[in-house]
């Protein structure tokens, strides 16, 4: 296993996701303008209110951008460019409103899905997924089908998922909007602090004050302006 | 490798809209070159010779429209007066099953309830018509084709009336029928004034198709239409099987007089269609309100949709009944004995028809499927959007009538050495089992989830995985269903596998058909069955499987 995101590995390059001097326009009109560096562990909060952008700016980032749109400066993960490359090869995991699991699948399944494909045998990737199930507090969940498990357990293997994956960077698309009050304090606090355990660095999309409190680092509008 | 495969991924539409237009194209170019003349003959002399002409035209122009006309009133009548009633629900859970009956099938099933010995006739006697011996009626094959016309309505109701109900959704019915009333207009009124011309649209392009086929049909007239003369498309059939081969330029001319009675058809349709909207517009602008239209058009509808699945029904039914009938005499409603006799004395026969009937259909039908998901892959992976011209070619095959271009695919085919060969009919089966499996599964596959996709392609999944391994497996039940709707349509082909094959590749529906004018009920009634098994079995199957697959996994449960 390679571990790109150990700080041995990103102490030449500078660590982080760099948006460098980001902009999209639709025809005329600026919908992102970002010019900022996330560190590992660090959470940019993105806030403002529906139709601002938001979602455009995670397009631009997962590499999902409509045609109608024009993307200019870089995306930089890690030190490498990303900007070009399809989403699969980005390394940037995300995290939606809904988890999102595979319905066909069993939880494990859902799990294996995400990890890399070198890893083998067999054997070492379910021992891969019973470790993420024990981590996420489903020791023994494997073979259940997602749509019988609760809303806060489904968070949390969407995120185990996410994280299997070995990302470098995590998008976090409003993901506790869905919770209720109790479970959602729960859940942003198990995401947050995997994240920042892990120095990955975090773009947390919400329109959400308590979510950016949490989050604890710089909050900004699409168009980069504090907020 | 990737590269190389996304390049033959993105040719898919294309080479589907050709293996579509190109036999078309083709076999009209192949049925006008000798139906001018061009190859020798005075064809189009020898055609105007047929003292039957004009009488076959006016029959299949009548017949054709009448037909549609009335099949489209049902379904409007239907749907105008009743929405949301329990004998349209009760109907439709009747009829759905019912719509991948081959056509010949229903024929024959509306053959058996309507003849003078047939099971409306026995239901009357002897006390009400006081036959004792069946009539000597002409109520099958009547000279003006209006056992025609009956059995075409009962088998094109159930297809425009279900083609409705899926476009209904993106109409606003609901909304907009809430609105009319709130205005005063009866529930036919306002749906007739705001919600038809919308809806109408959408319906456009299937009812195209039925005109086509009603005025062409040629396995339906055969086995209710007249005889003498039959309608144009049978007279050209007729010539085209001419064991001399001295008609077949005949033929040709034929079918090319047929083909712009089509076009006249349809040109007059789309002018009728002004006029209709114009009216309606008319109604609506005046302010007519038809309060009192409903209450004696709702008997009307129920009494129109109940005999139309009472006509299938009971059609369908009286076929299997025949096949294991014993003594059977006339008047009696049901027969004396029953018995496998049949079953038993013609299986090998039967077995062996069936077979190459399935082998066809899968053939066909693994053809399509192939092309088809290929398509919607390729508008997935490449942003690739069908235009409206391209859905019109996807219904070229299906609004052309076949009986103006088959009889010049054969012309290649027998040039070639295909003809008669599986192979060769499979490919012809392809030409419009394919509108069809798109159509069924196009819907679906574009209805999924695209955050799936990019879920799993943040995981570095490629696209190839993605598909295998996610949306493939996700959407098995419309794979499956659009499979059977595919097998559904191979195993009706009547005339692309009488002409294609020569005569040489039997299926059950050539020959349910070659029996029909024979008076073994009994066969007649086993090969019947056995066509409206097959795809029967095929759609249980596509509900069965993905139930069985996925019998732990609620996510998947079928939502309808």
């Amino acid at each position: 296993m390679t571990a790109p995101n150990d700080p041995c590995h990103t102490a030449r390059a500078p660590g982080g996701l760099h948006l460098d001097a980001l902009t999209v326009r639709r025809g005329a009109d600026l919908v992102v303008r970002l010019d900022t560096r996330i560190a590992p562990g660090e959470v940019l909060t993105i806030m403002g209110p529906s139709g601002s952008g938001k979602s455009t700016l995670l397009a631009a980032v997962t590499g999902t951008l409509d045609a109608a749109f024009a993307l200019q400066g870089r995306i930089v993960l890690n030190g490498q460019d990303v900007t070009r490359l399809p989403t699969r090869a980005r390394r940037i995991g995300l995290l939606f409103q809904e988890d999102v699991l595979f319905p066909h699948l069993s939880v494990a399944g859902n799990l294996a899905f995400a990890l890399p494909a070198a890893l083998r045998p067999r054997a070492a990737r379910m021992a891969r997924v019973e470790a993420a199930l024990a981590e996420a507090g489903l020791p023994g969940y494997g073979p259940r089908d997602p749509a019988t498990l609760s809303g806060g357990q489904r968070a949390r293997v969407a995120l185990m998922r996410t994280l299997l994956a070995d990302p470098a960077a995590l998008l976090l698309d409003e993901p506790f909007s869905r919770l209720d009050a109790a479970l959602r304090d729960q859940i942003r606090r198990f995401v947050l602090e995997t994240a920042r355990a892990r120095g990955l660095p975090v773009i947390l999309v919400t329109h959400d004050a308590g979510d950016a409190a949490a989050a604890g680092g710089p909050v900004l509008s699409p168009l980069g302006a504090p907020a | 490798m990737t590269q190389a495969r996304g390049g033959l991924l993105r040719l898919a539409p294309v080479l589907t809209l050709i293996l579509l237009a190109g036999p078309v194209i083709a076999g009209l170019l192949g049925t006008l070159i000798p139906g001018l003349g061009l190859m020798g003959g005075t064809p189009v002399a020898a055609l105007l010779a047929w003292p039957g002409l004009g009488r076959a035209s006016v029959l299949s122009l009548a017949t054709g429209v009448a037909a549609t006309a009335l099949s489209l009133g049902i379904v409007v009548l239907i749907l105008a007066a009743l929405q949301g009633s329990a004998v349209l629900r009760v109907m439709l859970r009747l009829l759905s099953p019912l719509l991948a009956v081959p056509h010949a099938a229903a024929a024959l099933g509306f053959a058996f309830l309507i003849a003078p010995s047939g099971w409306i006739g026995r239901a009357l006697s002897p006390w009400a018509t006081g036959w004792t011996a069946p009539p000597d009626l002409l109520i099958l094959n009547d000279p003006l084709g209006l056992a025609l016309v009956a059995g075409l309505v009962a088998k094109e109701v159930p297809f425009l009336l279900l083609m409705a109900l899926a476009a209904l959704p993106q109409t606003d019915a609901p909304r907009r029928l809430l609105v009319a009333a709130s205005l005063g207009r009866g529930q036919v009124a306002g749906f007739v004034t705001v919600v038809l011309p919308v809806l109408y649209r959408q319906l456009r392009l299937p009812v195209y198709a039925v005109l086509a086929y009603a005025m062409t049909t040629v396995d339906m007239a055969m086995i209710l239409g007249p005889s003498l003369p039959p309608t144009l498309s049978v007279q050209v059939v007729t010539w085209m099987m001419d064991p001399t081969l001295a008609h077949r330029s005949t033929a040709a001319a034929g079918a090319m007089v047929q083909l712009a009675l089509v076009g006249v058809a349809l040109a007059g349709w789309r002018l009728a269609e002004g006029a209709g909207r114009a009216a309606l517009r008319a109604l609506a602008e005046a302010g007519w309100r038809g309060t009192r239209l409903d209450a004696a058009l709702r008997p009307l509808a129920a009494v129109a949709a109940g005999a139309v699945t009472l006509a299938l029904i009971a059609g369908l039914a009286g076929l299997s009944l025949w096949s294991v009938a014993g003594l059977w005499p006339f008047p009696d409603a049901l027969p004396h004995t029953l018995s496998a006799t049949v079953w038993m004395r013609a299986g090998p026969d039967l077995a062996r028809t069936a077979l190459a009937t399935l082998a066809l259909a899968v053939l066909a039908t693994g053809a399509a499927l192939a092309l088809v998901l290929a398509c919607l892959e390729a508008e997935h992976r490449h942003g690739l959007t069908p235009t409206g011209r391209a859905l019109w070619l996807l219904y070229l095959p299906l609004v052309i009538p076949q009986v103006a271009f088959l009889p010049g695919l054969q012309g290649f085919a027998l040039r070639s050495g295909a003809e008669g060969s599986l192979p060769a009919v499979a490919c012809a089966h392809l030409v419009f089992v394919l509108p069809y499996v798109f159509l069924s599964l196009s819907p679906s596959w574009r209805a999924w989830d695209g955050r799936i996709a990019l879920t799993a392609a943040t995981f570095g999944a490629s696209p190839a995985r993605i598909f295998w391994r996610l949306r493939l497996p996700m959407l098995l039940r419309p794979v499956l269903t659009a499979c059977a709707v595919g097998v559904a349509v191979s195993v009706g082909q009547y005339l692309p596998t009488l002409l294609i094959g020569g005569g040489r590749v039997e299926t059950l529906t050539t020959e349910a058909i070659a029996l029909s004018s024979g008076g073994n009920r009994r066969l007649i009634g086993a090969y019947a069955l056995l066509q409206m098994a097959l795809p029967a079995i095929c759609f249980a199957l596509a509900v069965l499987v993905p139930a069985f697959a996925f019998r732990h996994r609620r996510g998947m449960a079928a939502t309808a």
